[in-house]
């Protein structure tokens, strides 16, 4: 009779969730409409603006070079390049994107060449700003390949091979694992994702499960009847948990099968390694590893998310305490992609910045047990408290009939 | 049997403090008799059937449900009543027969017994063209008598009306009054909490007068009209919250 209860509110809460168009949506097609339309969308839009980019015909402007004829006309022979005359205010021009970048010749800049006397020429640019940065790139190259060939001839003028200027050369190795190379910008994102998932999953049907029940008032009517409060809120919670752990699943199958998708539709667009980061190479056991690090996180939301808002009256209210809760879990989920955060024995304490952090760690094929016991330690413990808190406060005849 | 021995509710409330709600309520309803609970609105009928019903715990005193003390044995007294109000709502996204059925699990009927008895009670109260739909599509009288069958399932010995035709047209509070009446000739211990005169002096074999959380009188109809001197249930009413030093409006 006892555990039967629990079964017997889990079967009802599912079956009306399911019927739940709100819930529908949360928990289903957005995991499994969403990622793909934020990746593959956004991935395309981005190799669209850089193709854009690079096929524009870049105005730049000449600065000085009256004594340096031959440079001045290499420079306007510059395929792909509009030169404009030189107009004074070049930083006005390149801000207001009237030129993309401008380069300043130094007077006796040819002379010196032959002189042999250090010369100094300055490119300017907007930093930051892709178009800019790409006219820049072409002037540097340009006196990139100058300042090449200068220095062959000079050598060649007095008999020395080019090698003297490269004594030893340095390559660098990888050690890390194949996958970690690969996939870094994916095994960054996918605990984040995960983790947010597992939230918003969980939301709505927390919402729905307690507070919604009480503005539709079949909380009364539940009450009424033998089931024990401890028995129903278990039953509530183990639904809400069900969508969290229903919606990760399905947004880490969706990104797996978008992530592939996105990298071969860009492969030919983008250089080999930008393309390999969309790629996600995750191996079953780091899937399974995660999963099992994950569970302990979505009963804590699960638990977490039905406390709250079986405080609140209606719908709206529990939306209201509930929002700023999406701040405190996805501040420490971005802390865990930021570059340097790394774990230790403080932040495994952290709770969901400690798995975040973890799993980034096992998708890239790094193991660390120590961390992963104490993290999953820690994560049983915190969610053990947020399910005692939801089951007591269900428990409270003045959060059940709050007025 | 229903016995209520000095039940008292007190609520905090933040701005007036310590509120008395039920204060010191004592009565008893024998099966085959409808006790009827006369008050106005705010006058405690809801508080003390719900801590009849072990939804809300007494502060003090106590009340038995069929044998069951509410306090001690909350699950056996819930599993001994039915309770009804406007409140008690249906879950819109299931069917009327899902609905019945899923109490009538939580009342550990088994499968046999459960499509039995829904069935049966689908038949009775004419709800086979419906019962298939999803509730919140129902009409109120759709409504009601899907929560009627919710409370029949287990077929519980003591009922429980909290003001069951509040808002209701005339022919859904026909339809209700008409049950109530059932219950007590199937031998149920029946509690109804109204604050209508007429449906009282219809219906009821025993009536109290709440006000200000107090029973202040209790008796047949008869008892009631003999010890006033009056004999409309309305004036009765008034005239004892008016002695109890109430404001009657």
């Amino acid at each position: 009779m006892s555990l039967h209860n629990v079964g017997i509110v889990y079967r009802k809460e599912l079956m009306d969730s399911l019927r739940d168009r709100r819930t529908l949506i949360s928990t289903i097609v957005m995991p499994l409409l969403l990622i793909p339309v934020m990746t593959i969308g956004f991935g395309s839009f981005a190799v669209s603006m850089v193709k854009k980019a690079e096929k524009e015909t870049p105005k730049l402007m000449i600065l000085g070079g009256e004594d340096s004829p031959g440079i001045v006309s290499a420079l306007r022979r510059l395929p792909d390049a509009d030169f404009v005359p030189d107009a004074g205010d070049y930083a006005r021009q390149i801000s207001d994107k009237v030129i993309r970048a401008a380069v300043r010749i130094p007077p006796g800049f040819e002379a010196s060449l032959k002189s042999g006397d250090p010369e100094s020429v300055e490119i300017f640019v907007y930093e930051g700003e892709l178009k800019s940065e790409l006219g820049g790139q072409k002037l540097r190259a340009f006196f990139d390949d100058l300042r090449q060939r200068t220095i062959e001839s000079r050598l060649a003028e007095r008999n020395l091979s080019t090698a003297i200027l490269r004594p030893f050369t340095v390559t660098k190795k990888n050690v890390a694992p194949e996958e970690k190379v690969g996939a870094a910008l994916s095994s960054a994102m996918l605990p984040y994702l995960v983790i947010l998932m597992c939230l918003t999953g969980a939301m709505y049907p927390a919402m729905d499960l307690t507070a919604g029940e009480k503005e539709r008032g079949t909380m009364e009517t539940i009450l009424t009847s033998r089931v024990s409060r401890t028995h129903l809120v278990l039953g509530k919670f183990l639904l809400v948990l069900t969508a969290s752990i229903a919606t990760a699943l399905l947004a880490v199958t969706s990104m797996g099968i978008t992530s592939r998708m996105a990298a071969d539709m860009f492969a030919k667009d983008l250089p080999a390694g930008a393309a390999q980061q969309f790629k996600l190479s995750i191996s079953p056991q780091a899937l399974a590893a995660v999963f099992a690090l994950v569970v302990p996180v979505a009963v804590l939301f699960s638990a977490a998310l039905l406390a709250i808002s079986l405080f609140a009256k209606t719908y709206k209210e529990a939306q209201s305490y509930i929002s700023p809760l999406m701040i405190v879990v996805i501040v420490p989920a971005v802390a865990s992609l930021m570059p340097g955060v790394e774990l230790n024995w403080r932040l495994a304490l952290v709770p969901i910045l400690n798995t975040s952090l973890v799993s980034k760690e096992i998708f890239t094929g790094t193991y660390h047990w120590n961390f992963i016991a104490v993290i999953l330690a820690s994560s049983c413990v915190y969610a053990a408290i947020a399910l005692a808190a939801a089951v007591h406060l269900f428990q409270r005849e003045d959060v059940l009939f709050r007025t | 049997m229903i016995e209520a021995r000095g039940l008292t509710k007190v609520f905090q409330d933040k701005k007036r403090g310590a509120v008395r709600a039920v204060d010191g309520v004592s009565f008893r309803c024998e099966p085959g008799r409808i006790y009827g609970l006369l008050g106005a609105n705010g006058a405690g009928k809801t508080t003390t059937l719900r801590m009849l019903a072990t939804i809300l715990t007494p502060t003090a005193g106590g009340a038995t449900v069929a044998g069951f003390d509410v306090v001690a044995e909350p699950e056996k007294a819930r599993a001994s009543l039915g309770f009804l109000s406007t409140a008690t709502a249906l879950y819109g996204r299931l069917t009327a027969r899902e609905f019945v059925e899923y109490f009538g699990r939580l009342h550990g009927l088994s499968e046999d017994v459960l499509g039995e008895r829904v069935s049966a009670l689908l038949t009775r109260l004419e709800m086979t063209e419906f019962c298939d739909r999803r509730c919140d599509s129902f009409s109120t009288g759709m409504k009601q008598k899907t929560s009627i069958a919710r409370v029949l399932v287990h077929d519980p010995p003591v009922m429980i009306f909290d003001e069951p035709t509040t808002g209701l047209d005339v022919m859904t509070a026909r339809t209700i009054i008409s049950f109530i009446r059932e219950c007590r000739e199937r031998g149920k211990t029946v509690i109804f909490s109204t604050h209508v005169m007429s449906e009282v002096e219809k219906l009821c074999d025993h009536i109290g007068i709440i006000h200000n959380g107090r029973l202040l009188a209790e008796g047949t109809l008869e008892d009631l009209r003999v010890r006033a001197g009056i004999r409309d249930l309305e004036d009765i009413f008034v005239k004892v919250v008016f002695e109890a030093g109430g404001d009657s409006a």
